[in-house]
């Protein structure tokens, strides 16, 4: 039986490597050869030199970076804060209203992330949805808070609520309600419940949770691009630019590289510390 | 300890309040789509349909449709056919590289799409392929192909192994097995997996914008005119596609509870 399900085991996972190792590992390192090709060409057949990752440094490209990674940080932290609640209420108190929800979120995920997003400007811009109908009701007014860094963390936050919220929800429904009881019985506070029960327990949600929000957030273009105005540049929008307006190929690489090596490091360093068997609901 | 009677009630406005958050953009395109006006302002001052009229009519919207519609139908064949034996792997066989090949599977869905979509455009272009639908199939396939896996997996983690081993027992070959008990014992992950694998691919855009070359999917159509110029059609088209999934997504509810109240019913005469 161990000998057969050893042989099945690497058998049907055959048609899911394949499709990974030519769709994405090949690419993958076809980026990383490109970028240590010298600027402006469109082969591998050149002596690398690293000018690339120089003008990462030299031509302001880390500031992109730095925001993109700030603003992932920013809307993760408060994506943990705003979803806290609503996971709580998912996996201890809200019963068949969970399935309601489950559903609504899920439904929303499937509309293209642009319609949603222009769905806001709709609503934000001057003589929109809101301010609109604020100006005829009442008269009053405001700017349009469209085209500024808090409405990409504003963007971000919406759009990737949902991968914070699922994944917290299952890690807080692994939080047994005797050991919470057991606590207060014996004392403790809510704070220290929340401190000493809750997160350490919770902590695989948790962990996936902001993983998960933090690296897609970092490499998101559309809410910048869209909201934002190009307020600041996203690092993929960077990305995107030097391949398609500036047919820089290898510089487009570099970045990109930068990106893989801080999200994969990130994403590597998360998933080998979960236990996926236990999140997933293994019964045996 | 079980929450009191408020925090139930704030919680339960707290979710109503996301869910209101959630869609509130969509109520937004949905008023901007039947707003008579080329220029959009709000609060709008004549309704009418014409942009839908306009949109079914024009042949542009047609192409972009089927582009998209083939895509998804494709990648959605594909994902269940992977998914179905990848979650055996991921879930069910014991066998000496599954942690790893868990782990794998996670990190297409982290990686940024739009870096993947420009990094396959790179190595279609290194193998001498010209970028059409086909080529986004295969962009689709890479980040949608994981997702149905893991959720087909869900499902592989909660059947009992001891069915198929009787069956094996009894003398079924591995092909039997397959066929007659893991099969059936999947379907339900299956049709979900189909149904989150066709809706992914229906409303992406990252992937598709740099791997469809000359063909151009929905959302990508509708990114062009957002970032160059408002056309009309824009929410009209948005909504058209919206509508368009949560019908799939409606039909696929309604036909899973059909079934469960037929299979309900013959267990209660028999």
């Amino acid at each position: 039986m161990e000998r057969l399900d050893r042989k099945l085991g690497l058998l049907s996972s055959l048609p899911m490597i394949v499709i990974l190792l030519i769709a994405f590992l090949a690419p993958v390192v076809v980026v990383a050869l490109f970028s240590i090709m010298p600027p402006k060409v469109f082969s591998l057949a050149n002596t690398p030199d690293f000018s690339s990752y120089s003008v990462f440094f030299s031509q302001g490209y880390y500031k992109s970076l730095l925001w993109s990674l700030g603003m992932a940080f920013a809307s993760t932290v408060i994506l943990l804060v705003i979803c806290w609640p609503l996971a709580y209420g998912m996996a201890k108190v809200f019963g068949r209203f969970t399935l309601v929800l489950t559903i609504a979120i899920v439904m929303s995920l499937f509309v293209s992330e642009n319609i949603r997003l222009f769905g806001w400007v709709l609503t934000l811009m001057k003589g929109g949805l809101i301010e609109g109908h604020l100006r005829t009701w009442t008269g009053m007014s405001f700017d349009s808070p469209l085209y500024g860094v808090p409405v990409i963390v504003f963007g971000l936050v919406y759009v990737y609520l949902p991968f914070m919220l699922f994944p917290l929800a299952q890690g807080i429904a692994m939080v047994p309600d005797d050991a919470r009881q057991a606590a207060a019985d014996l004392g403790a506070t809510r704070w220290q419940v929340f401190t000493q029960i809750d997160i350490p327990l919770a902590a695989p949600g948790i962990v996936v949770g902001s993983l998960l929000s933090f690296v897609l957030a970092a490499g998101a273009v559309a809410e910048s691009k869209i909201l934002g105005g190009q307020a600041v540049i996203a690092i993929a929008d960077d990305v995107e630019t030097a391949f398609t307006f500036g047919q820089n190929w290898p510089l487009g690489s570099a970045l990109s590289m930068i990106l893989i090596c801080i999200i994969g490091g990130l994403a590597l360093f998360g998933v080998s510390r979960i236990d996926l068997d236990a999140i997933m609901g293994r019964k045996r | 300890m079980p929450a009191n009677k408020s925090t139930r009630i704030a919680l339960f406005i707290y979710g109503l309040f996301i869910i209101v958050f959630l869609y509130l953009p969509l109520v937004s395109v949905g008023f901007a789509s039947i707003s008579r006006a080329r220029y959009l302002s709000f609060p709008i001052k004549q309704y009418s349909t014409k942009w839908y009229t306009t949109a079914l009519e024009s042949s542009t919207v047609k192409d972009l449709l089927l582009t998209s519609l083939s895509i998804a139908v494709i990648v959605t064949l594909i994902s269940v056919v992977i998914a179905f034996f990848g979650a055996l792997s991921f879930a069910r066989y014991q066998w000496r590289y599954r942690t790893l090949f868990q782990k794998l599977i996670l990190l297409p869905i982290f990686f940024p799409q739009t870096v993947l979509g420009l990094a396959l455009l790179m190595w279609f272009n290194a193998l001498g392929i010209i970028p059409s639908w086909k080529t986004a199939v295969v962009a689709h396939l890479v980040w949608i192909a994981p997702i149905a896996t893991l959720i087909v997996a869900i499902r592989a983690y909660s059947f009992d192994p001891s069915l198929e081993e009787a069956a094996r027992d009894m003398g079924a070959d591995t092909g039997t097995i397959l066929r007659e008990i893991t099969l059936p014992l999947l379907m339900p992950g299956l049709v979900s997996a189909g149904l989150f694998a066709f809706l992914l691919s229906w409303g992406n855009f990252p992937l598709s914008l740099f791997t469809t070359g000359a063909d151009s999917t929905l959302p990508e159509w509708l990114y062009a005119k957002m970032v160059s110029g408002y056309s009309p059609l824009v929410p009209t088209l948005g909504i058209m596609s919206v509508v368009g999934s949560f019908m799939i997504i409606m039909i696929a509810l309604a036909i899973s509870w059909l079934l469960r109240a037929n299979r309900e019913s013959r267990a209660a005469s028999n």
